[in-house]
């Protein structure tokens, strides 16, 4: 018998899991690379195995779907190829670059699923650098992983489904909400109804999260502008401002975030061609109905190619692994062919929702105009607003890459997760263009951070065999 | 090493355990001082649950405490007493762990 390389899915969140699992039933052994020590994703993350809390208490109405997506991993994980703990660092034609318990090794893959997942979009205020302050997926983890608050008066601040949902698992958990301050309004929300009741049971946990929320005495707040963090080294205070003048908030901790962006950095080392994308306001990489990229055997799912929430992100994995057996020559029978049309279907649906979350959550497109110039906008290098104007004046900067070259904006250890949206945001706004036209910052290798040692030339890695 | 002395909870810590708090005490050291996390506890955890910070930022020196607790931000790697660097917020607390906020000789 000869050796076969196997396909590969990078990802064991919901569409990296939906996706194991339609391999599977297909006869195939595929590899699932997971940077995660448990399989769930973030939003169906695991706590530590020995923690006591019930499914219910951790994912609340979510809990049948988590348990689902769980089981479906253990009722397949003799015959995937599971890599927990395992960073992606690198991601070639043909192969991976791994990093596990802290030795790199490369990975071949036949065909590839990349379902990397997202993070929270990120548009800073002034002190969201100091201890205390944290993203809202950030705050999340905190409970759901670890069962503790980011601090014990906690504001919520941003926009999106997230704000709410992590407002309610924390005072339902026994957190001290101290506000929920939205920067959409009523009236947003209200013109965003029609295209929301694309998913009526979706609507109606987050009208219920928004009732039990004000039953329970949680002060919430539309139309806001954060402004500052107060303290010395920590958080003691949030400034924001509405239409009616600046407010101050006493807290310990603030979680804050603007919906999530998608993880594209391996579908970009992975030349998948980008296209920009007006709903996310970001670039994203293409793919048709079925999640192939613009690259043969390349498929991408989940948020990680377009924030769409879990539930779409099981849906895309298996259309996308459907896809994969496809152009394998694993012809679809007309059951598969059955339930392809079906998950496309599906997914039509979750893109009719999301167009109106983003209504209900608009981006808050005044931002870039009123950060101020001393802003830190790249946590990482410490770059500032005043920074990022004055180098696109000085050097007449008009796309991404080339401010990062002049200013280190996005060249720090994170690689601009954390940054490039703002950064967009105001070189757009300063240089007079649309963020479509500022480009966006290049996936560079490693991803994310890897030990100096480990950085061995290819050739003298060991390659991994597959059975 | 001297006996970890199990120190609770201060006013000056920034995380509050809500639950899961009855696991098995794991004892390590942060910048000297002697103090206990739990069994599964990561490391930014653990140190957040006595202190408020976990490093300083490279140009300004200001104090860090981690950002998004998912390994994607990188701004909770913590200094061992050996000079090795951790992200806290993806590895767990071990016993015996001797953790460091800054550089020894740093201001």
């Amino acid at each position: 018998m000869s050796v076969q390389v196997p396909p590969v899915i990078v990802g064991a969140g919901p569409a990296g899991i939906r996706a194991a699992q339609a391999l599977v039933g297909r006869g195939l052994r595929p590899v699932m690379v997971d940077e995660a020590p448990r399989w769930g994703g973030q939003i169906y993350r695991q706590p530590p195995a020995h923690f006591q809390r019930s499914k219910k208490a951790l994912y609340g109405w979510e809990s049948g779907r988590a348990d689902a997506v769980h089981e479906a991993m253990s009722g397949v994980l003799d015959r995937v190829d599971y890599r927990p703990d395992t960073l992606v660092w690198n991601a070639e034609a043909g192969h991976l670059d791994l990093l596990h318990q802290g030795r790199t090794s490369t990975l071949a893959y036949s065909q590839l699923i990349v379902a990397s997942g997202a993070t929270d979009r990120i548009l800073p205020f002034i002190g969201w650098t100091k201890p205390g302050v944290y993203t809202l997926g950030g705050a999340q983890v905190a409970l759901k992983y670890q069962g503790c608050a980011i601090g014990s008066k906690v504001v919520f601040l941003g926009t999106g489904p997230l704000l709410y949902l992590i407002a309610y698992q924390y005072a339902l958990a026994g957190a001290n909400v101290a506000a929920v301050l939205d920067t959409a309004t009523l009236a947003d929300q209200v013109a965003a109804a029609p295209a929301l009741l694309a998913r009526p049971s979706v609507l109606a946990k987050g009208l219920y999260y928004l009732a039990w929320l004000r039953a329970h005495g949680v002060r919430l707040q539309g139309g806001v502008r954060a402004l500052r963090v107060l303290g010395d080294a920590r958080t003691e205070a949030l400034v924001w401002a509405d239409a009616r003048g600046e407010h101050t908030l006493a807290c310990d901790a603030v979680g804050f975030g603007y919906a999530l962006r998608s993880e594209t950095q391996l579908a970009d080392l992975l030349g998948c061609r980008f296209r920009f994308d007006d709903l996310a306001r970001a670039w994203l990489p293409e793919r048709d109905v079925a999640g192939r990229s613009s690259v043969p055997g390349i498929y991408l799912a989940g948020d990680g190619v377009g924030i769409m929430g879990a539930d779409a992100a099981e849906w895309a994995g298996e259309r996308a692994a459907l896809a994969l057996l496809s152009d394998n020559g694993h012809a679809l029978d007309a059951p598969g062919r059955t339930r392809a049309a079906a998950l496309e279907r599906r997914l039509a649906g979750a893109a009719r929702f999301r167009g109106g979350l983003e209504r209900a959550f608009p981006f808050p497109l005044r931002w870039a105009d009123q950060a101020p110039d001393e802003l830190v906008v790249c946590r990482c290098e410490e770059v500032t607003a005043g920074d990022l104007r004055r180098t696109v004046s000085s050097t007449g900067a008009t796309e991404l890459n080339r401010l990062k070259a002049f200013c280190r904006v996005g060249m720090g250890r994170c690689q601009g997760r954390m940054c490039a949206a703002a950064a967009a945001e105001i070189l757009a706004h300063c240089s007079g263009q649309q963020p479509a036209q500022v480009g966006r910052l290049r996936g560079q290798a490693p991803v994310k951070p890897i030990p100096f040692m480990d950085c061995a030339p290819a050739d003298s890695l060991p390659r991994e065999e597959s059975a | 090493m001297s006996d970890p002395q199990p120190i609770g909870p201060t006013p000056a810590s920034q995380f509050v355990r809500l639950a899961e708090t009855q696991r098995e005490p794991v004892p390590f050291t942060l910048d000297g001082r002697a103090c206990h996390g739990l069994a599964g506890d990561t490391i930014l955890t653990a140190v957040l649950a006595h202190g408020l910070v976990l490093r300083h930022a490279d140009f300004s020196g200001e104090a860090r405490a981690g950002f998004c607790l998912m390994g994607a931000c990188q701004d909770c790697w913590i200094l061992t007493a050996g000079g090795q660097r951790l992200r806290a917020c993806t590895t767990f607390i071990a016993p015996g762990m001797n953790l460091r906020t800054r550089r020894p000789g740093d201001a």
